[in-house]
């Protein structure tokens, strides 16, 4: 329970309809959207400009109160499940993009605006702002950059990281940071703006973010390519490289999610397939042909059955209807989804495959898996009951076995969910002590309360 | 009270289709109350954890829960598009029926929905009292959209422009119709539903003008009954049965082909809602044949009788508000618009912000007034923003919203249902 004499501050900074104190208000921002136990905070604020967003930081500071900033609660790694007895601080208020800038690129956004909503302002103006999160209809750009989010298009654009140029934080004193800036050249100081991204809230709370922009792509085609053998659908993916074309996304998908889909959606998808490679490539007008026609050609010679390229908008929409069925169609087959993001180097897709494999029958589960061949960055989806806890241990030796397997193929934790509290116990798997060490004293420095997202990434010890 | 041990039994007959959502938060996208809050409470994912919270005992205030509950306007929207599929609907009204019959419903309410709802003859006699007496309370708020406010200071009413309840509904102008079939060779039954009759006639008499048109018989009963869904929604199942039943056994003495209602509440009630949560379950056969045969007057048009378009040089545009009901329930969206331009005259414009809710909502738009006015202005703008010189829609309870709505931000684009259009143009 939160003090009285601490409410009424927090409610005048914010407003008293900004403080959330009832039970059941707190019990809905107790879950992210991991499959994680639930804690839940002591308050709930939500500022509705910058100045009262600073002064949030600055009383948790000088009360010892244990921050979570939350955006729109997609986090799949409970980023934003808040320290029991600690502030969830919104920023669904934050939402204004304050500048698109067409001569010189770039954006300023505050952290509460949606991925998608931006993008569709920023495509108006005919550009482009490449990072597409699965969640990018709700999730916020606060949240894409605290966890550097990916997406679809990372294997020719990029990921989050690549588009941020500068954020504006606010330390644990309320005093506002700032970083980066508005050129394509900046090397002014450390790299602050690159400290904050993927530093999950837990070193400073974004006042606002700005972004770079490209522009939209004249041209893309979209195909899907079918494959009898996994093995081939690999080979066709690391041919595609070689031979020097990045298409803006490639996608995969194995026979299960493939079945999945087609039950769901009756689409006329091959259910024989051992995989399914869904790609796309733009650029230029000719340059789309040329690469479209390649593309098409190396998956022939890698045995694909059968290439469908789309031939209008209509077409284009089809295959990636069935990528974004992925998980609808996955998600209803059982009730609880377990969607991990372990991530190998693309020619290590196989290797993954087959271990993945080889986890669903050891521990007896169902897991189909998809997601972004070109880059590496699976999407092993465990279908399970969390209600049947003989199950659910097996799903969480599993999880332990998927990251062991990834690692040890030279790959990573995570491609695009983060740590948060899910992986944390992992870390000093991919990374050793040291860096842990490492890490701690940074934080201990900029956050000598640990107030800021205790407990995310570096585990519990400085919880 | 009850025993909260109780409650939580109940609560846990809901485990499996709560289980069902993994908490993604897609529902953030599409939630219109959630567009204005941003609160967690107000968003499907937030109240599906409070009812698990609830039913884990994690949880120990039903009062609390209820109230977030009553903070959706069952649109619908969320529902049809969750990835998981989740049974938003199902749901709330099972919760809202466990909730209110722990809690119990404020005893005027109750008395509203007991003796009144079900009481067609009572209703109607106490409405057209009022309807001859609202005069001396209010005053004109619009010439074109027909909407009048209150001319003193009534909590009830707050600074509404709302449609005056119709001098002569149209029970008393057509309290009963039982023609054979013509040329079509089809009979359909006729269901009005509350809103049409007491407030827009006009709606059901451009129904009935159109079924002569195409020679089509028509079998409607006097003393109908409301299709239930407020009491549903307020948790009053007991209410909802009675209604249900009434009307049962008053369309069962004829025979008819199919049944049309131009209210999308009323059809998606009866199609979906009535065969699955009708309590009579000797009686539910009825139910659901008659789900299987009722269908909006547009659907009937064009899909039935296959109307067709008359062409036309210079249509006039008209901004079409999908009703959430025929949109997200029963995926009716491209009927309307075809019955639209099937007259000559009309085309489609389309809303530049897209389909959403209007924020009425049935009694949302009673309890939560406010939220319901900040969302149904939104919807205002984007009509006038598409330059047509009329609204129309198929759902007399949008139609309400609508016209409050325009008048109040000083659009005075009159509203119309997408029939009384059609039947202009006959």
């Amino acid at each position: 329970m939160i003090r009285d004499a601490l409410k009424n501050e927090f409610q005048k900074i914010v407003g008293k309809d900004n403080v959330m104190t009832e039970a059941a208000e707190l019990h809905a921002y107790s879950y992210d959207s991991a499959v994680l136990d639930q804690t839940q905070p002591a308050v709930v604020v939500r500022p509705e400009n910058s100045e009262s967003l600073g002064k949030v930081v600055k009383l948790c500071n000088e009360n010892g109160l244990k921050l979570t900033v939350r955006g729109a609660g997609t986090n799949l790694s409970g980023g934003t499940i808040p320290h029991p007895g600690g502030v969830v601080c919104l920023t669904t208020a934050l939402d204004k993009v304050l500048e698109i800038n067409e001569e010189d690129l770039y954006a300023v956004v505050q952290p509460g605006v949606v991925t998608a909503k931006f993008a569709a302002q920023v495509a108006a103006k005919g550009l482009l702002y490449p990072p597409d999160p699965g969640s990018q209809a709700v999730s916020t750009l606060g949240g894409n950059v605290a966890e550097n989010a990916g997406g679809l298009r990372a294997l020719k654009y990029g990921v989050t990281k690549d588009y941020v140029m500068g954020v504006d934080f606010f330390d644990v004193n309320g005093e506002l940071i700032r970083s980066g800036g508005k050129t394509v050249k900046c090397v002014t100081g450390y790299n602050l703006a690159g400290l904050m991204i993927a530093s999950e809230g837990t070193l400073g709370v974004f006042e606002n973010i700005t972004l770079k922009l490209v522009p939209f792509p004249a041209a893309y085609k979209a195909m899907m390519a079918v494959f009898p053998d996994m093995m081939d659908a690999s080979r066709a993916v690391a041919a595609i490289i070689a031979n020097k074309i990045v298409p803006a996304t490639l996608e995969f998908m194995d026979n299960f999610t493939i079945r999945t889909i087609e039950n769901f959606r009756k689409a006329g998808l091959p259910v024989d397939a051992a995989a399914m490679l869904l790609i796309e490539v733009d650029g230029h007008q000719g340059q789309v042909e040329d690469d479209a026609a390649k593309v098409e050609a190396i998956c022939k010679e890698n045995k694909a059955t059968s290439v469908r390229v789309a031939k209008d908008d209509a077409e284009r929409n089809a295959v990636w209807q069935a990528r974004r069925d992925a998980l609808p169609a996955l998600a209803r087959v059982k009730p609880t989804t377990v969607l991990e993001d372990a991530t190998v180097p693309r020619s290590k897709i196989p290797a993954m495959m087959q271990a993945l494999d080889k986890i669903a029958k050891k521990y007896d589960l169902i897991i189909g898996t998809f997601g972004h061949a070109g880059d590496g960055n699976l999407h092993p989806t465990i279908l399970t009951d969390k209600r049947d806890q003989k199950e659910w241990h097996r799903v969480e030796a599993a999880v332990d076995a998927i990251f062991d397997e990834a690692l040890a193929l030279g790959g990573t934790l995570s491609g695009e969910h983060g740590i948060g509290i899910a992986k944390a116990k992992y870390l000093k798997n991919e990374y050793g002590v040291g860096a842990i060490n490492y890490s701690r004293r940074m934080k201990s420095v900029l956050d000598p309360n640990n107030i800021l997202n205790p407990g995310k990434i570096l585990g519990p010890l400085l919880a | 009270m009850a025993d909260i041990k109780k409650l939580v039994s109940m609560l846990k007959e809901l485990d499996d289709l709560l289980t069902g959502c993994m908490r993604c938060g897609m529902c953030q996208a599409q939630c219109p109350v959630f567009a204005q809050t941003g609160k967690e409470t107000d968003v499907t994912r937030g109240k599906l954890a409070l009812l698990s919270g609830l039913s884990d005992e994690i949880l120990k205030d039903p009062e609390a829960v209820n109230e977030k509950l009553q903070r959706c306007l069952l649109c619908g929207t969320c529902e049809a598009n969750c990835p998981s599929g989740v049974k938003v609907t199902d749901i709330f009204l099972r919760a809202r029926a466990i909730l209110s019959g722990y809690l119990g419903l404020p005893p005027s309410q109750r008395l509203v929905f007991r003796r009144l709802l079900t009481n067609p003859k009572l209703m109607n006699n106490l409405l057209s009292l009022g309807a001859s007496l609202q005069g001396l309370f209010t005053k004109e708020a619009d010439g074109v959209i027909g909407t009048s406010c209150a001319r003193f200071n009534a909590p009830l009413i707050a600074d509404r422009h709302f449609k005056k309840l119709a001098s002569k509904p149209l029970h008393s102008v057509t309290p009963k119709k039982d023609t054979p079939p013509g040329k079509s060779g089809l009979r359909v039954a006729f269901f009005p539903g509350c809103v049409t009759d007491k407030v827009f006639p006009q709606v059901g008499q451009a129904v009935l003008k159109i079924l002569e048109h195409h020679q089509v018989g028509v079998f409607m009963p006097p003393n109908q009954s409301c299709c239930g869904i407020p009491a549903l929604s307020s948790g009053e199942t007991e209410v909802f049965d009675k209604l249900v039943r009434q009307n049962l056994d008053l369309f069962a003495t004829s025979k008819w082909d199919y049944l049309l209602t131009p209210c999308a509440t009323c059809t998606a009630t009866i199609a979906e809602l009535w065969p699955k949560y009708y309590g009579d379950k000797m009686d539910g056969i009825r139910a659901a044949n008659i789900a299987d045969k009722v269908m909006d007057v547009s659907q009937f048009l064009h899909d039935v009788l296959k109307i067709p378009t008359k062409e036309s040089a210079s249509p006039a545009k008209v901004a079409y508000h999908d009703p959430c009901h025929l949109r997200n329930t029963l995926k009716i969206t491209t009927q309307p618009r075809q019955v639209l331009a099937a007259g000559g005259k009309y085309t489609t414009a389309e809303l530049p912000s897209g389909p959403s809710c209007c924020g009425s909502g049935g009694s949302f738009n009673l309890k939560h007034y406010k939220l319901s006015d900040v969302i149904g202005r939104k919807k205002a703008e984007s009509i006038a923003a598409t330059g047509a010189g009329v609204a129309a829609t198929s759902c007399p309870a949008c139609m309400l919203q609508l016209a409050d709505m325009l008048s109040k931000t000083g659009h005075s684009i009159p509203v119309k249902h997408v029939v009384e259009l059609y039947a202009e143009t006959l």
